[in-house]
């Protein structure tokens, strides 16, 4: 019991420590849109390099990733290195290069206004913002349900998963309602480096207990022996590629790294994240999933519905660090699902709620607070309505977070041929957006089977396609509905076309 | 002339995304100084990525996407 309370003191603590760096942030905006979800577009280096990165220290990084390591085997490690660190890094150029710069001289807040403005369409923005805030919602409801596992692998089961997850939820809303871009920012680099350093001592920590890596994977090869062979059981070369392709493309396309590319806060910064993006990929990915793979040669258990990382550190460390770590993941999925939140609410009311009730360009100050109440309502809501679901949802923290990646994965294609092509034209633009989505939706929510099974009939979509993913599948439907619709219609009276046409000068 | 240097760094791109996953090793179950063979490829190419992203970003910054017309 004694421990329960020294646990749940550290993450206690921690918490506060992190709410009131957000505190000081608040101080610190004004209520300006641009200062509230971008910071005024000022990001230097190091805090543009990890709040990119806080937001891949989710629940995955420290649970479900290591859990599939140590279930399936390490080679997670190279689905990350091949994702996120160069598949992204490339399209951070390709994508978020270009939109920085058109961002930068149109006044871009989020991507829905960047297509409604070049396309001269409302509708678009506000589907391309739907379409966002669906897939955010799986995301956020990971991150909660990661929170509730935590508190209930650290505490042994003494305290229910539903405060972990209801904690998690009360503070990001708190979170994101007083600070704005710049204590995110702020808060997401100090957890960067701070879990980037507890990573490494606690692999540090296991390894020392065990007699170093080369013991430990001896002990792996011992039990697991095809684990360390490349590729095999869950590992084929389409897996791979897929779940790289899905997620990198993903990943650009989620509401909190997009909006990213708009606060860089210069040319210099935009290129020194970029070059150094693989490497810090390489640092946090390789000790966090080697040491679920080390668990299951060093046999250690995780108990049914727990999670990987607690257990080996339980096993090797002391109470006070394995709470430390797992405070230290919490807070980490509390920022990053307070990014969520905060360009989830800038989707809400610039792209839904400021277009759907006529006040497109209104800057009043009657619209000003309205709107205000708006995304706090709109974030409590939605937060919510994840926690609830949270509780009830089956399915691993794995499948939920590949499910939402490759939802967000199906916007980036017509989004690059949207600002490098110019005869993408609005009808393009819709086919490829909408109709990406119904693949991949009807491959997620299984209505072809339900509506088959009404009729007495047995049809269903199939789970993989020459063993590719749906996901993979409709980003390429995508792509041929988009060039192809584009291809056979007119370019709209409203369209600018020229809108994304910049120059690197301007902008030095 | 820039044509030339936007082919030559897609080329560059594709392969280090391509050889990221060391294919020719695979089912190489072999393990150097406690880690297996194909994550020390797997380490080595992710820093050698980010030196050729350091360069690119030093020499040809803005190939590509920067356009005035």
């Amino acid at each position: 019991m004694a421990d329960t309370a020294l646990q749940l003191g550290i993450v206690g603590g921690y918490m506060v420590v992190a709410l009131a760096v957000g505190a000081v942030a608040y101080r610190l905006t004004d209520r300006t849109a641009e200062d509230y979800y971008l910071a005024s577009r000022t990001l230097g280096t190091v805090v543009l390099l990890f709040t990119t990165f806080a937001t891949l220290l989710s629940a995955f990084t420290f649970f479900g990733g290591p859990n599939l390591a140590y279930s399936a085997g390490p080679e997670w490690i190279l689905v990350m290195g091949l994702m996120d660190g160069i598949i992204f890094a490339v399209l951070w150029y390709v994508l978020g290069y270009k939109q920085w710069l058109v961002g930068k001289r149109h006044g871009y807040v989020t991507l829905g206004e960047m297509l409604g403005d070049r396309f001269g369409s409302t509708p678009l923005r506000v589907v391309v913002a739907a379409v966002s805030l669906f897939w955010l919602f799986p995301y956020v409801m990971l991150q909660q349900k990661g929170a509730g596992q935590a508190i209930v692998g650290l505490t042994g089961g003494a305290v229910p998963f539903w405060v972990g997850a209801g904690g998690i939820t009360l503070f990001m809303v708190l979170y994101v309602a007083l600070s704005g871009m710049r204590g995110v920012a702020w808060t997401d680099t100090l957890q960067g480096l701070f879990m980037l350093s507890l990573v490494w001592v606690a692999v540090a920590w296991v390894l020392s207990a065990v007699g170093g890596a080369g013991e430990a994977t001896a002990a792996l090869s011992g039990t697991n022996p095809d684990f360390l062979g490349l590729g095999g059981g869950l590992y084929t070369p389409q897996y791979i590629v897929s779940t790289a392709v899905s997620i990198a493309f993903g990943v650009t396309m989620f509401p909190q790294i997009n909006q990213r590319f708009f606060a860089a806060g210069s040319k210099k910064v935009l290129k020194r994240t970029f070059a150094l993006w693989p490497v810090l990929v390489l640092l946090l990915f390789v000790p966090a999933f080697m040491l679920g793979a080390w668990a299951a040669g060093l046999g250690v258990t995780v108990p049914e519905g727990g999670n990987v990382i607690p257990a080996i550190l339980g096993e090797y460390t002391p109470t006070w660090f394995t709470a430390l770590v797992i405070a230290g993941a919490m807070a980490a999925m509390m920022s990053s699902s307070d990014s969520m939140l905060l360009s989830g609410s800038s989707y809400l009311t610039r792209d839904l709620y400021r277009p759907l009730t006529g006040r497109d360009d209104a800057t009043d100050e009657a619209t000003d607070r309205r709107e205000t109440l708006v995304a706090r309502v709109g974030v409590v809501v939605f937060a919510t309505l994840s926690f609830v679901a949270s509780l009830y949802t089956p399915g691993t923290l794995v499948q939920i977070g590949d499910t939402a990646f490759s939802g967000f994965a199906q916007l980036t294609v017509p989004v690059a041929l949207a600002l490098y092509w110019r005869g993408t034209t609005r009808s393009g633009m819709f086919a490829g957006v909408v109709g990406s989505q119904l693949f991949y939706g009807l491959h997620v929510v299984p209505v072809v089977s339900a509506l088959s099974g009404l009729v007495g009939a047995d049809v269903a979509l199939p789970a993989t396609y020459l063993g590719w993913t749906p996901g993979v599948v409709g980003i390429l439907v995508g792509l041929l509905l988009t060039v192809g619709v584009s291809l056979v219609t007119a370019p709209a009276a409203t369209e600018d076309r020229t809108a994304y046409a910049v120059s690197g000068v301007e902008s030095d | 002339m820039s044509t030339v240097r936007l082919v030559g760094w897609t080329v560059v791109a594709l392969v280090l995304m391509a050889l990221a996953v060391p294919w020719f090793l695979w089912g190489d179950a072999g393990t150097a100084l406690g880690l297996p063979v194909w994550l020390w490829w797997h380490i080595g190419w992710m820093a050698l990525a980010s030196v050729v992203f350091a360069v690119f970003a030093r020499t040809d910054w803005g190939l590509g996407v920067e356009e005035v017309s």
